[in-house]
């Protein structure tokens, strides 16, 4: 703690919520034992599960509310059901998971043309922003992906050769 | 309705998706007026949050008008603007009792770690998010907050997560008067923890970040010093001299995975995934604080383990507090500190963009495009 005194008039609301009594603080200020009941306090009412939901085996049920977007489906929703089997504490869940996001990525893009859209993948990684604020680079990058391109054809073609 | 929707690692696009329904007797559905991207939203654009699904709306700042109540709601009413809380809480479980309420345990089955979050993976409770037209809020009873008449609806957004997270981030560093603080981190989180570090008293304020633009607007907004780490050999070496050599009495962290300044870090958190995210900043702030002194982190970090020099904390006998903000427990005083005007939230937009230009938003905020700070999404009706 500083000794020195020192103007802070130029602070507006400087030091108005100091509170020396603030400890302990946030988060077990406001501790009331309520945790050695364990899980007996009275529950909302429980949302009906009209879809899939996968649920952490750290705890015995769902929670009673849970968003219903994008339940597990395809190849990806069978890894996230696989994953779902370790605790959060294990790799087996996580890395599971991560893969599964990727696996879902692939999964997007054959939805999207099975449903006739051809997803404008340059739109969707905001290409356009890049163009106006950051042309430069843009430029650079796309010199620097033509001067490769041209030097990898150039050596296949005098492999060939 | 009108939405974003996830598609993958830098991918997003506006959609139609179908309208929210009421799924609980404690659901409402809001009609968006405002929201924002949050940094921790980038955590997820990059890949970075397990279990975030393709198809997937993001979008945890949001403000609206209530258009439908569940047959329980008994606190708002159609009709009536709200603030909502980007935690989903359900007021009556230990935690919440508590005023934990980002750690309830009835918003979110996928996760004991972590309470329900508005659209921020399944990981988060699997909820769509408010970077929609339309919402499904549960629990309507417990989080949405009516906003005063007064308030500009841009302050109003902001208060459902960054200036609580940067209020917290101060007040879990347990600043006494006198105390001199670091930040790490001149995103709207860190803007907001410097600028509230003051209300609590601290003598002397740090932020430190790599970005010219955001230290310039921080030294400006906050009033306090900022350091560019990258013309800084050793941020904590510089850190340790301008201290009296002893460090810190309080850090905080207010980057979180996302953080730059290590290639070690960069490359096994962000690129390798071999962490859940890089830890850069976290390193920092325990190796710069003084003995005994507090490590404070709001930044967001993914569900597995970082790399972070957990012997020092021993050794040096740092308290390390951590937890999302309990958004609902901090409103009534952070609604005084706007309205005494202590708080300007709003002066840290910089951004507004119509969502149906969700791409290229996420694209200047992850890049750090046009002096990017605080992007805000303007649905199309609230545009009529």
């Amino acid at each position: 703690m500083e000794t020195t005194e020192k103007d802070f008039s130029h602070i507006k609301g400087w030091g108005i919520d100091a509170d020396p009594e603030n400890e302990p603080t946030y988060p077990i200020k406001k501790y009331t034992g309520d945790d050695h009941n364990r899980i007996r306090w009275e529950r909302p009412p429980l949302q009906p599960a009209t879809v899939e939901v996968l649920h952490s085996n750290e705890r015995p049920g769902l929670s009673a509310v849970f968003g219903t977007v994008a339940p597990p489906s395809g190849l990806s929703g069978a890894i996230r059901r696989y994953a779902f089997k370790y605790s959060e504490s294990s790799y087996g869940h996580w890395l599971p998971l991560l893969l599964a996001d990727r696996v879902n990525v692939v999964e997007g893009i054959i939805d999207d043309l099975k449903q006739g859209h051809v997803p404008n993948i340059f739109a969707e990684k905001g290409w356009a922003a890049e163009w106006k604020y950051n042309r430069k680079a843009v430029v650079q990058k796309a010199a620097t992906a033509a001067i490769v391109t041209f030097v990898v054809l150039v050596s296949l073609n005098k492999k060939k050769k | 309705m009108l939405a974003m929707n996830y598609r993958g690692p830098f991918r997003v696009r506006a959609d139609q998706k179908p309208y929210p329904e009421i799924l609980h007797p404690n659901d409402a559905i809001v009609r968006v007026t405002r929201s924002c991207i949050c940094g921790s939203d980038l955590h997820l654009y990059h890949g970075l949050v397990p279990d975030t699904r393709v198809g997937s709306t993001f979008g945890h700042e949001f403000i609206g008008v209530v258009e439908e109540v569940g047959p329980s709601v008994e606190n708002v009413k159609v009709g009536d603007t709200v603030l909502v809380p980007f935690n989903i809480a359900c007021g009556k479980c230990a935690f919440c009792k508590q005023e934990l309420y980002g750690n309830c345990h009835e918003s979110n089955p996928e996760a004991t770690a972590v309470g329900g979050i508005f659209g921020y993976s399944h990981t988060a409770g699997g909820f769509d998010g408010g970077q929609a037209e339309y919402v499904r809020v549960p629990y309507a009873d417990v989080g949405p907050t009516v906003i005063p008449d007064w308030m500009d609806p841009d302050d109003a957004v902001l208060l459902t997560d960054v200036v609580p997270t940067g209020y917290q981030a101060a007040e879990m560093g347990g600043i006494k008067k006198g105390d001199t603080v670091v930040v790490f981190g001149a995103g709207p989180v860190g803007i907001m923890a410097a600028k509230c570090s003051w209300l609590f008293g601290a003598a002397r304020v740090i932020v430190i970040d790599h970005l010219e633009y955001r230290l310039d607007f921080v030294r400006k907004y906050a009033q306090c010093e900022a350091y560019n780490f990258k013309s800084l050999e050793d941020p904590v070496l510089f850190l340790k001299k301008t201290t009296d050599w002893l460090g810190a009495d309080v850090c905080i962290d207010a980057v979180g995975g996302d953080a730059a300044g290590s290639a070690m870090q960069t490359i096994t958190g962000r690129k390798l995934m071999l962490q859940a995210g890089s830890a850069t900043a976290l390193h920092w702030a325990i190796n710069s604080v003084k003995k005994g002194g507090i490590v404070s982190i709001v930044g967001v970090y993914g569900p597995t383990d970082n790399l972070v020099p957990i012997g020092n904390v021993v050794n040096k006998g740092i308290t390390i507090r951590a937890n999302q903000a309990s958004v609902k427990r901090l409103l009534p005083r952070l609604i005084e500190q706007i309205k005494e005007g202590r708080l300007n939230p709003k002066e840290i937009i910089s951004h507004r963009v119509p969502l149906e230009e969700i791409s290229d938003a996420y694209h200047i905020f992850s890049a750090k495009l046009d002096n990017c700070i605080k992007p805000i999404l303007i649905p199309p009706l609230a545009r009529v």
